[in-house]
């Protein structure tokens, strides 16, 4: 099973000491997580985007870029490339020129985002936000095909210009880009995943670890039904968490309720507290925190309901200081990816 | 005695959900998306296993009680004819990110008055829709449980109004009269209601909170 780590360079002051800290050192601090998370042996390091004032990364490309180049082994990829405002020809130019870079590393997770900043400053309409994601996923998925095969492009479509027989460039290596699509959870985007045969990656934000089981079910029908091959077809889950040797429900509580706060105003969401949070870090509950033997039991839970290959966790929610990441990035990679591959029995597995 | 038959519009997350929920709870349960049964026909079956996938006519038609869905931006899809005289449950919210911009809200006190605008001869309740689709389940109590949360239901329609009552106390949930539908303002995204979870007793004080800012002009201060 692959474990990794994935951020948006969150840079909100800190919640518990009013410590801020620039972009610039953010992006130092994520680029320090990419190579602990290699060196420790995890497999995943993504970084997503978000437009606003809190978070220091809204171009994803640059940053996993510069990560690819400073790690040998750990794929590296989007989580997630908000697509509905991007081209999809540049798209896939700049992640097959990442996958160049890194050896085949590269990865990317296409999403709708959850926050829709990106819109006005792009000039997409709200209105179209079914019909941008339906339209760019479809032209990414044929570009990769194309590339596949290595054949040129006839395409046109509603929200860029037509390409007439284009042949785009450079091609990833193996001309194969590793694409999985995001969801949180809506039953017609996993059909979506499915029915176009690319990976799944979850987006488990708190509730129960069960809350998936079912998503995940309905992915490997519709793909079967659809002619892919479910068992080729890789299932994810992205979370929140922190690793610790003790303590890391009390070090992690006021960042996810300082975020969590945040949101549920904005939202007019449930608000959330102690109680929640507490429900949600018992052996049962969707939020990771808790010494190495706690997070891998969670995650092989999590895996009983879904049989899910993936596990990645964002650890740095309102800027959980950068120490703290990085002891729980160590831990993850290990103790808890160690006890996690003695109970699957697999140490190999990952490794190809 | 007759089962209720609950007919669901909409195979997201919410309809979905309320599926679940209504077939533990014994209801017959129909569920349509906008086109093909057969499209939906796997979700249904992984997703809410014993609900049968039908068309939106067949939903309506068939459905003791009607629950509405679907996103809230495509309530204009929503058939007048089909839906007048009908028990129908309002389970929507506007939510920007995904609704886009709306600008006949600015005009209605609440969706459900929007919606109920656009399906004048439905006989329409709103509630469910303070609650997340996921809390459905995780939330759900047998009555009498001293955990049990209380959620609120608002008609001009007094035979709405009981079914619904009854729908949401046999989903596993204390229900709580909020008088007329105007008054389902009071549960809207933003409000304590919305972002909060109550029992009866806390639900019913922020209802009368609510009423008496209104009657004041005033929004009650969080």
């Amino acid at each position: 099973m692959e474990l990794g780590v994935y951020s948006f360079g969150d840079v909100h002051q800190n919640p518990v000491t009013g410590a801020t800290v620039s972009s610039e050192q953010r992006m130092a601090d994520l680029l320090e997580r990419a190579r602990l998370a290699d060196e420790v042996g995890l497999d995943y390091f993504g970084i997503g985007e978000h437009h606003r004032a809190d978070f220091a990364v809204s171009a994803t490309v640059p940053v996993l870029a510069a990560a690819a180049a400073q790690t040998r082994n750990i794929k590296v990829g989007s989580a997630v490339t908000v697509l509905s405002t991007e081209d999809p020809v540049r798209v896939y130019q700049q992640f097959a020129t990442i996958d160049l870079l890194s050896g085949g590393r590269a990865e990317l997770t296409a999403g709708r985002g959850s926050f829709i900043e990106s819109y006005p400053l792009f000039g997409a309409d709200l209105n179209d936000y079914e019909a941008l994601y339906e339209e760019k996923i479809a032209l990414l998925l044929a570009l990769n095909e194309a590339g596949r095969k290595e054949e040129s492009i006839t395409w046109s479509g509603k929200f860029r210009p037509a390409l007439d027989d284009a042949t785009i460039y450079p091609r990833p290596v193996g001309n194969d880009l590793d694409i999985w699509i995001a969801t949180g959870g809506t039953p017609g985007s996993t059909v979506r995943a499915a029915r176009l045969g690319t990976n799944v990656i979850y987006a488990l934000l708190g509730g129960a670890v069960s809350s998936f089981a079912r998503h995940a079910q309905l992915f490997r029908a519709e793909a079967e039904q659809a002619g892919h091959s479910a068992k080729a077809l890789k299932v994810g889950v992205s979370a929140v968490g922190l690793v610790a040797k003790s303590g890391a429900e009390d070090t992690f509580y006021p960042y996810w309720r300082h975020l969590m706060d945040g949101i549920s105003r904005e939202r007019g969401f449930s608000a959330p507290n102690r109680i929640s949070f507490d429900m949600q870090t018992a052996p049962k509950g969707g939020i990771y925190a808790g010494t190495p033997e706690q997070v891998a039991e969670k995650i092989l839970l999590t895996r009983e309901h879904m049989g899910h290959d993936r596990h990645i966790l964002q650890m740095d929610l309102a800027s959980v200081p950068q120490k703290d990441v990085l002891k729980s990035i160590e831990l993850l990679g290990t103790e808890v990816k160690p006890l996690i591959d003695a109970e699957l029995g697999s140490t190999k597995e990952n490794k190809a | 005695m007759s089962t209720t038959t609950i007919g669901i519009l909409g195979a997201g997350k919410v309809g979905t959900g309320v599926a679940r929920q209504a077939l533990k709870a014994g209801y017959r349960v129909l569920i349509a998306a906008s086109g093909d049964p057969k499209d939906i026909s796997l979700i249904i079956s992984v997703m809410a296993p014993g609900a049968e996938a039908v068309t939106a006519a067949e939903a309506m038609a068939a459905a003791d009680l009607v629950v509405l869905s679907v996103p809230l931006h495509k309530f204009r899809t929503l058939d007048p004819t089909a839906l007048s005289g009908k028990l129908v449950l309002d389970t929507m919210n506007y939510w920007r990110d995904t609704n886009g911009d709306m600008p006949e809200l600015d005009e209605a006190p609440s969706s459900s008055e929007m919606v109920l605008a656009h399906i004048p001869g439905a006989r329409l309740a709103k509630s469910l829709n303070h609650i997340g689709y996921h809390e459905l389940e995780l939330d759900s109590r047998p009555a009498g449980a001293p955990d049990r949360r209380a959620l609120a239901v608002a008609s001009d329609h007094d035979d709405t109004r009981a079914l619904v009552l009854e729908f949401v106390e046999r989903l596993g949930f204390d229900a709580v009269d909020a008088g007329s539908l105007a008054r389902g303002a009071a549960f809207e995204p933003g409000t304590p209601i919305f972002t909060g979870s109550y029992d009866e007793a806390g639900l019913q004080a922020e209802l009368l909170a609510h009423a008496a800012g209104a009657e004041m002009d005033l929004t009650p201060a969080r």
